[in-house]
């Protein structure tokens, strides 16, 4: 059962945290992040969707022709690290207000956590050693600077 | 009760010395009104677009197994039903992030909170126009023929 306090109990001293204050952290961290990803994702969409044939030119040389721009390759990673924290971080804060159970709520956590650690390291590895020409593949797929073609 | 709940706006306090009292609990940033819908829909837009980026993260990881591979799966964004989808995806987008600078706005700018339904309007506007120069676009490369 819980009790409460009578009307106008002093409120308990509270002790100085101790610490680094992460909640803090992370509320600044969302706002940092959704400034710089206005310009990334926007960026991305442009480039991606609305500029020369849009959606329709993107296929493996259109990535390979863009990761070999280093402009590109810094672009794409921040945007993933940045995008992949901030979304994890919000979708911490909505499960902490709706999972009550205690145990779905730590497995919902801990999905997010990996699935996120995961995703950031994959999509950093496939950007660092991306291979523009990979050997045997159909001439016609690659970029056009590839040695085969 | 009292009316003057966390949250409370400055400055609708009712001239009046008696008021009726209210059925529901209003004028607050967070219930009803421009407030709660604005948070509602960042919170609907914010997960749609984390589910979009795991599967865009898996997808584009595909260049790394063989341009086939790749080209397989993207061809399927390129689709009259996926074109449609990424309308939904930028409206999603565009309704967050303009949103999220409106709350970036509430939480450092001096009269942030007096200004945010004025500034929610805003977004919507802007929204709007971000909408009114994709969609055509979008739809011409979708549908336009062309490659
Ligand atoms: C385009 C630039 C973006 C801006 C300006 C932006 C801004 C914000 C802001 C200010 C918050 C509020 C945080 C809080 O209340 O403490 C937030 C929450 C959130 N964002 Fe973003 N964001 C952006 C992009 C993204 C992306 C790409 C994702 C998904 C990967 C995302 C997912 C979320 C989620 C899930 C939340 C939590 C919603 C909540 O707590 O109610 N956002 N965003």
């Amino acid at each position: 059962m819980t009790t409460i306090d009578a009307p106008r109990t002093p409120a308990p001293v509270r002790r100085p945290r101790r610490g680094v204050n992460w909640e803090k952290w992370g509320w600044i961290y969302m706002r940092a992040s959704g400034v710089v990803l206005v310009v990334l994702i926007f960026g991305h969409l442009f480039v991606n969707l609305v500029a020369g044939e849009g959606v329709k030119a993107i296929d493996f040389a259109f990535v390979a022709g863009k990761w070999a721009d280093p402009f590109w390759i810094v672009w794409d990673t921040l945007l993933l690290w940045l995008a992949l924290i901030h979304g994890g971080n919000g979708m911490r804060t909505l499960i902490n207000d709706y999972a009550t159970n205690k145990l779905v709520r730590t497995v919902l956590l801990s999905a997010v956590a990996a699935s996120t650690a995961v995703l950031i390291i994959l999509g950093t590895l496939v950007i660092f050693t991306f291979d523009p020409c990979p050997a045997a593949s159909p001439a016609d797929l690659l970029p056009s600077f590839c040695p085969v073609r | 009760m009292s009316d003057k709940s966390a949250g409370t706006l400055a400055g609708d306090t009712p001239a009046s010395s008696t008021i009726a009292m209210p059925k529901r609990p209003a004028g607050t940033l967070y219930r009803g009104n421009e407030g709660m819908w604005s948070w509602v829909m960042h919170r609907i837009t914010g997960v749609a677009i984390y589910f979009f980026l795991l599967v865009h993260i898996l997808d584009t990881a595909l260049v790394r197994v063989s341009p086939e591979a790749y080209n397989a799966v993207i061809n399927q964004y390129k689709t009259p039903l996926m074109g449609l989808g990424e309308i939904a995806l930028v409206a999603a987008i565009g309704l967050h992030a303009l949103n999220g600078l409106r709350i970036i706005l509430i939480d450092f700018w001096s009269v942030g909170t007096k200004h945010q339904k004025l500034m929610f309007y805003i977004v919507l506007g802007l929204w709007a126009v971000l909408m009114i120069g994709f969609v055509p676009r979008q739809l011409m490369h979708i549908f336009g023929g062309g490659e």
